[in-house]
């Protein structure tokens, strides 16, 4: 597979949210403005490149058995890094964002990547995976978030430009379901027409 | 008093699943039969409460006492991983027919964003031993509520004519979103 492929795939072919369907918890909870969204994309990408390119560092030297606890104890170390990172220099993101920073070690996208890539590839092909699928993961997330901030309080990026309240539930809980639900519905439409 | 105000509020108010989106790939992975969502809520009843307790007490006695906070996320992760492991040893030996009936979805469970978010939600609002027993509880419960319903509703469907970029997880995602909605109308019993 060439290298361009590599990186490309994450973006609509193989894109973790809305083909792979995985990494949804985070995906539902942080896309309440786009700004969250897009934050939390890039902190998942932030964490998926590193933990993506130590572990095909290390995939010869950890033996078979105690791969997966070794992935985890590599990934959770990324997500204390990033966990510190933001609450130092980004409170405000931190804030809103809150639990969903520490959980990104359970998010199936970052596992899955170092299960079913980085341990079997070079270490540069493993950092382009991780790149692609994290650019997938905040473009997803941030078109969740920008939908859902347009008709929950009509503003993007926190700038409003259409008058009035909008539609409140698309912030709230249920319309993260709607939303999500109907944007993979679309995709499935789109990848069969 | 202060406990039921707990259980009401994490079973019906704060939904794990419907309101705070948490455990949301097993939702949409074994909700297809009420079977299975029982059986999966059972292992996660489980695993919740024993988790909620060993990650308490390790934060009290071990991270606490040598000033190692920020080391939080992975002993928890890491304590999930070896309690799951431990839970499925042990039903294995103990009752053979618990362990056909959850042994499956005991694997599953360490990836589960509800316990580690559980875990890390009874530091974040300070509840002692006990309190943060009877949350993560009654959050399972709740986990339990909305998986059974969606099972439910999930086997009704089969048999409805739905469009076909809608089948399986589109369909369930907007199902969750109506009963997000439902569920939104318990808030307000409790503050």
């Amino acid at each position: 597979m060439n290298q361009i492929n590599v990186l490309t795939k994450g973006f609509i072919k193989e894109n973790p949210i809305l083909v792979l369907v995985l990494g949804t918890c985070p995906t539902l909870a942080t896309t309440s403005s786009s700004m969250n969204g897009m934050g939390m994309g890039i902190a998942t990408t932030f964490v998926l490149v590193g933990s993506n390119v130590v572990i095909s560092m290390l995939a010869d030297l950890i033996p078979d058995k105690v791969r997966i606890p070794a992935f985890v104890v590599i990934i959770a170390s990324f997500v204390t890094i990033v966990d510190l990172l933001m609450q130092a220099y980004v409170p405000g993101l931190y804030d809103k964002l809150g639990i969903f920073i520490p959980l990104i070690v359970v998010n199936c996208i970052v596992l899955g990547r170092a299960e079913a890539f980085a341990s079997k590839n070079s270490v540069f092909s493993s950092m382009l995976d991780g790149l692609g699928m994290g650019l997938g993961f905040t473009m997803a997330l941030g078109v969740l978030g920008a939908f859902r901030e347009i008709v929950g309080s009509g503003s993007i990026f926190g700038f409003k430009f259409i008058p009035g309240d909008g539609i409140l539930i698309f912030i709230l809980a249920p319309g993260a379901f709607i939303a999500l639900g109907y944007l993979i519905a679309l995709i499935n439409k789109i990848k069969k027409a | 008093m202060e406990y039921i105000l707990i259980i009401i509020s994490a079973v019906f108010i704060n939904n794990v699943v419907l309101a705070q989106f948490l455990g949301i790939c097993p939702f949409l992975g074994v909700s297809n039969k009420v079977e299975t969502a029982l059986g999966m809520t059972g292992a996660v009843t489980f695993v919740i409460v024993l988790a909620t307790m060993v990650t308490y007490l390790v934060q009290t006695y071990v991270l606490d006492k040598l000033g190692i906070a920020f080391m939080q996320t992975i002993t928890f992760i890491l304590v999930i991983a070896a309690l799951v492991q431990m839970v499925e040893i042990i039903l294995k030996k103990v009752s053979k027919s618990l362990y056909q009936a959850l042994g499956i979805f005991l694997p599953l469970i360490t990836t589960n964003c509800a316990v580690l978010g559980v875990a890390i939600l009874v530091i974040k609002k300070d509840y002692n031993l006990i309190q943060g027993v009877v949350f993560g509880a009654s959050t399972a419960i709740g986990f339990g509520l909305a998986l059974v319903i969606l099972a439910g509703i999930r086997e009704q469907l089969e048999l409805a004519d739905i469009p076909k970029g809608m089948k399986g997880v589109p369909i369930s995602l907007i199902i969750a979103g109506i009963l997000a909605m439902a569920f939104m109308g318990f808030t307000g019993i409790v503050k």
